[in-house]
C-alpha cells in the first residue's frame, strides 16, 4: 500500500486509503460488495483490506445489489458503518427499491437512520458500453433522504470518503472510473475531511460561470483554458456535492458573472443542470445576462462505438463553443 | 468576434463549390444553423447552415462563383454589430419631435447619437442606435434591467452590442459610467405647444390664464361617441404614430384655446407670377435652388407683419407678447404627416435668401435632419393648401402664434380691370387670426398689406 507522505497518488488510491484510514479509525465501519474481499476489488480499490480487517468487516457478497444494499442497510440499523460497494455503479438500479424505500426513508418513517455509504465506479468515457457507464446520480438526487456526493480530485475524493463514512446519513458516493488511474493528485499525511455540501471555485473568472462535475470538471478547466487565450475568463466550479447542492457558491459566482454554463457528463433531460438553472431563476434572475445554457451528454444510452461514444460525450471543444457563444451573447 | 464560413467539402472527392444562392445579405442576423446559403457542387446541392450565430458581415464569394472547399465565403459578426440597421423604421417621429418623445434630453453619452438630433444615423460603430428603437421591443436582459430600473435609464436610449443589437451588461454600465441618462418623466398627456417644441421654459408670474397655462397646453383629445359607432361592419385599426399624435393634440387644443377667424382675400399675382416666370430659369442657374412663389409670399407676409406688430405676436395669460423678431413658420407636408421649420429673421432676408432657408429646411423635412431649433420660435406661419388643389383653406393657427395665412391655389381666373375682363393669375388667401388678440379691423389691414406688397412687387429677384 503507497504511503501518503504528500505525495502524489491516485485517485483510485485515495479511495483506498480513506478506506483503509477509517476502516482503521473506527471498527464499526465494514466493507462489503462483489470482489472486494479476495479479489481485492474489481478495480483494486480494496487490495490488501482483507488482510489487514479480516473476513468479518471485508465481506465478499453474493452477485445481488438488493441484497448488498439491503444487508448493508441492516448492518447500518444495527450499529455498523457499511460501506457498500457497487462493482458498477449501473447495477445500483438493482438495489433501487431498498435504496429509495428503506435506505432513505427509514430515518423518516421509524427514527432508524442508516449511516451507510454506497460507493462505486460510475461514468463513461472508456468504451465501456451503455451497462458500464452510467451517470445515475440524478435518481437518488431526486431522493430526499440521501446525500449525493460526486468528486473530481484525489484529495476531495479521499476527504470526501472519509466525511461520508462518518456522516450518520445515507450517502451515495460516485467514483467517475475515467479519473481513477488518469488524475493525481496530492493529499495529506494527516487525517482530514472535505466537508460534504460545498462546492469549490477551481478557477476565477469573471465572464461567467461554468460549474461542473467529476469528469467534466477537467474537461472544463481545460475549456477555460482555451477561453482565456481569447480574453474570456471564465470561472469554473466543482460542484464535488449534488446533494445537498452548495447553493451560496452558485449564486456567488453568477452574480457576479452573469452568465452560466453548466457541464455534466449526465444525460440532458433531468440533469443537474435543469435543476441549476431553476434555482438561478428563481433567486438569480436579477442578475442573468445571458441565458444559462448546458452542455452535457445526449438523452440515448452510452454508445459502445468508440466514435459514438465520442459524439455522445461532452467534450473541451463542445464546452469551449457554449462558453464562447454565452460570453458574446 | 468574426466567424469565417467557408465552402465546405460535401464528400471525399470534392474540392470545390458554387454558390448558387444567398439566403442572407449583409447586415442580416443569422442564427447558428440556420441556411446561410445553397450551393452545387459535382455530387450534391445543399443548403448550408451558418456556423454561428450574429450578423453577417460580408459576402467574399458572389452567386455564380466556383471556390474550392475551405475558402473563406463569407465572415460573420458575432457581436451582434449592427453596421446596417434595420432600415429606418416606418412613422418614426421626425428628430425634432424626439425631443419631447420619451427619449430623455440628450447628455452626454458615448456611443449613442442623441436621440433628438438627426435621423437615425450610423454613425454609433455596431450599435443599434437608441433612436431605432422606439417602437420595438428592446432586447436586454433581466440584469440589464434591473440596472436601468435602479437608475433610472431609458433601455430606447442605451445602444446594444449584445448578440443582435441586445443591451448587454456592458453596453448599460457604459451608459452609467458616462452619467447615466436619466429616463425623462412621461410625457404630459398633452404635449407642449406646437408640435415640435419641447417642453417650453417656465413662464413669469403672469396671472394663469385658463387655457394656456405655464406655456403648456394640457389637453388630452377627447372622443364622446360610443364605441359601437365606430367599430361595426370591416375595419382596420391602424395606431396613430407619435407625430399624428401629437398633431391631434395639437389642433385640437389650437382650436379650443384661440379664438379662431377667418378673413379671405384675393390677390392678383399676375406681375409676380411674370417676374418669376422671367426669372427663374437664369435664379436657378445661378443660384442653383428653385425659385418658387413661396418667398414672394413670405416677403409679403413680413410687410405686414412690421406694419401690424400685434400680428406677430403670442398670448401668454393677459401679456400680449410682441415678438421683435419675425421668424415665418412654413408648413411641410411629408409623406407621414406635418411640420413646421422655421426661416429665422425673415424680415432680413431677401427673396434669394428666403428661398435658399426654404428649399433647405424643406429638404431637411423630407429627409428627417431638422434640429430642434429649426422648428422653434416661430412668430407668424404660413401653409399652402392650394398646392393641393381647390380654391383656399382656412387653416388652423399653429400655437402660440395669433394667425396664419393660408394660401390657395394660384390660377388664372377672369376678372374685372377698369370695367373690362382680363385673364389673370389669381390667388385666394385665408388669414386665420386669434380673436382674443386680433381684431377684424387689424386682420384686414394686415391681408390687405400683404395683398397690395404682392400686386405691387418692385423689388429684383436676381
Amino acid at each position: 500500500m503507497a504511503e501518503a507522505n504528500g505525495t502524489q497518488i491516485t485517485f483510485l488510491e485515495a479511495i483506498k486509503q480513506a478506506m483503509f484510514e477509517e476502516m482503521e479509525r473506527d471498527p464499526a465501519v465494514v466493507l462489503l460488495g462483489e470482489d472486494v474481499g479476495v479479489y481485492g476489488g474489481a478495480f483494486k480499490t480494496s487490495e490488501g483490506l482483507l488482510e489487514r480487517f479480516g473476513w468479518e468487516r471485508v465481506i465478499d457478497t453474493p452477485i445481488s445489489e438488493s441484497a448488498i444494499i439491503g444487508a448493508a442497510c441492516g448492518m447500518s440499523y444495527a450499529g455498523l458503518r457499511p460501506i457498500a460497494e457497487l462493482q458498477f455503479i449501473d447495477f445500483i438500479v438493482c438495489a433501487f427499491n431498498q435504496i429509495t424505500n428503506f435506505v432513505a426513508k427509514g430515518h423518516y418513517l421509524w427514527n432508524a437512520p442508516a449511516p451507510m455509504v454506497m460507493r462505486g465506479p460510475s461514468g463513461g468515457g472508456v468504451h465501456g458500453g451503455p451497462f458500464h457507464s452510467a451517470n445515475p446520480e440524478m435518481y437518488f438526487v431526486h431522493t430526499p433522504g440521501l446525500k449525493v456526493i460526486y468528486p473530481s480530485t484525489p484529495y476531495d475524493a479521499k476527504g470526501l470518503l472519509k466525511a461520508a463514512v462518518r456522516d450518520n446519513n445515507p450517502v451515495l458516493f460516485f467514483e467517475h472510473k475515467f479519473l481513477y488511474r488518469r488524475i493525481k493528485g496530492e493529499v495529506p499525511t494527516e487525517d482530514y475531511t472535505v466537508p460534504i455540501g460545498k462546492a469549490t471555485v477551481r478557477r476565477e473568472g469573471k465572464h461567467l460561470t461554468i460549474i461542473s462535475y467529476a469528469a467534466m470538471m477537467h474537461t472544463s478547466l481545460e475549456a477555460a483554458a482555451a477561453l482565456a487565450k481569447e480574453g474570456i475568463e471564465a470561472e469554473v466550479i466543482d460542484l464535488r456535492t449534488l446533494l445537498p447542492l452548495d447553493e451560496e457558491t452558485i449564486l456567488e459566482s453568477v452574480r457576479k458573472t452573469n452568465r452560466c454554463l453548466v457541464v455534466h457528463e449526465d444525460t440532458k433531460t433531468g440533469g443537474i443542470a435543469g435543476e441549476i438553472a431553476a434555482i438561478l431563476c428563481e433567486k438569480a434572475f436579477g442578475d442573468l445576462d445571458g441565458p444559462l445554457m448546458r452542455v452535457t451528454a445526449l438523452d440515448t444510452p452510452v454508445p459502445y462505438s468508440p466514435p459514438l461514444e465520442e459524439y455522445f460525450l461532452p467534450n473541451a471543444k463542445k464546452v469551449f463553443d457554449a462558453a464562447k457563444e454565452l460570453a458574446r451573447y | 468576434m468574426a466567424t469565417d464560413v467557408v465552402m465546405p467539402q460535401m464528400g471525399e472527392s470534392i474540392f470545390e463549390g458554387t454558390i448558387t444562392k444567398w439566403l442572407k445579405k449583409p447586415g442580416d442576423k443569422v442564427e447558428r444553423d440556420e441556411p446561410l446559403f445553397e450551393i452545387s457542387t459535382d455530387k450534391v446541392d445543399a443548403e448550408i447552415p451558418s456556423p454561428s450565430a450574429g450578423v453577417l458581415k460580408e459576402i467574399k464569394v458572389n452567386e455564380g462563383q466556383t471556390v474550392p472547399i475551405q475558402t473563406v465565403v463569407a465572415v460573420i459578426d458575432g457581436a451582434g454589430s449592427a453596421a446596417a440597421a434595420p432600415a429606418s423604421a416606418p412613422a418614426k417621429a421626425p428628430a425634432p419631435e424626439a425631443a419631447d418623445a420619451p427619449a430623455p434630453p440628450p447628455a452626454a453619452k458615448p456611443a449613442a447619437p442623441p436621440p433628438a438630433a438627426a435621423a437615425p444615423t450610423q454613425a454609433a460603430p455596431q450599435a443599434v442606435p437608441a433612436s431605432q428603437r422606439s417602437g420595438e421591443r428592446i432586447h436586454s436582459s433581466p440584469l440589464v434591467r434591473r440596472m436601468a430600473a435602479e437608475r433610472g435609464i431609458d433601455l430606447t436610449t442605451v445602444p446594444g452590442t449584445g448578440a443582435g443589437g441586445r443591451i448587454s451588461k456592458q453596453d448599460i454600465e457604459a451608459v452609467i459610467a458616462a452619467g447615466g441618462v436619466p429616463a425623462a418623466a412621461p410625457p404630459p398627456s398633452a404635449p407642449s405647444a406646437p408640435p415640435p417644441r419641447p417642453a417650453p421654459p417656465a413662464t413669469s408670474a403672469a396671472p394663469a390664464p385658463p387655457a394656456v397655462s405655464g406655456g403648456q397646453i394640457h389637453v388630452a383629445f377627447e372622443s364622446a361617441v360610443p364605441r359601437e359607432k365606430i367599430y361595426f361592419g370591416n375595419y382596420q385599426v391602424e395606431p396613430m404614430s407619435n407625430m399624428r399624435q401629437r398633431i391631434a393634440e395639437h389642433m385640437v387644443a389650437s382650436k379650443r384655446v384661440s379664438a379662431h377667424v377667418y378673413s379671405v382675400d384675393e390677390i392678383d399675382m399676375t406681375k409676380v407670377a411674370s417676374l418669376r416666370a422671367k426669372a427663374k430659369d437664369e435664379f436657378e442657374q445661378r443660384y442653383e435652388t428653385k425659385l418658387t412663389f413661396m418667398p414672394f409670399f413670405v416677403k409679403a407676409a413680413v410687410a405686414g407683419l412690421r406694419a401690424f406688430p400685434t400680428m406677430n405676436a403670442s398670448l401668454d395669460g393677459t401679456n400680449v407678447v410682441l415678438h421683435k423678431e419675425i421668424n415665418i413658420g412654413i408648413a411641410v407636408a411629408l409623406d407621414w404627416g406635418l411640420i413646421v421649420p422655421v426661416v429665422k429673421g425673415a424680415d432680413e432676408k431677401n427673396v434669394l435668401g428666403i428661398q435658399r432657408t426654404l428649399n433647405d429646411l424643406a429638404e431637411r423635412a423630407r429627409s428627417k435632419k431638422l434640429k430642434p431649433e429649426e422648428v422653434q420660435e416661430g412668430t407668424f406661419s404660413i401653409t399652402n393648401p392650394g398646392v393641393f388643389g381647390g380654391l383656399f383653406g382656412l387653416p388652423v393657427i399653429s400655437q402660440p402664434n395669433v394667425g396664419i395665412l393660408g394660401l390657395g391655389m394660384i390660377e388664372k381666373r377672369p376678372v374685372v380691370i377698369n370695367d373690362s375682363i382680363a385673364i389673370r393669375s389669381m390667388c385666394y388667401v385665408t388669414l386665420s387670426y386669434d380673436h382674443r388678440v386680433v381684431d377684424g379691423a387689424v386682420a384686414h389691414r394686415f391681408l390687405h398689406k400683404v395683398k397690395e406688397t404682392l400686386e405691387n412687387w418692385s423689388e429684383p429677384v436676381l
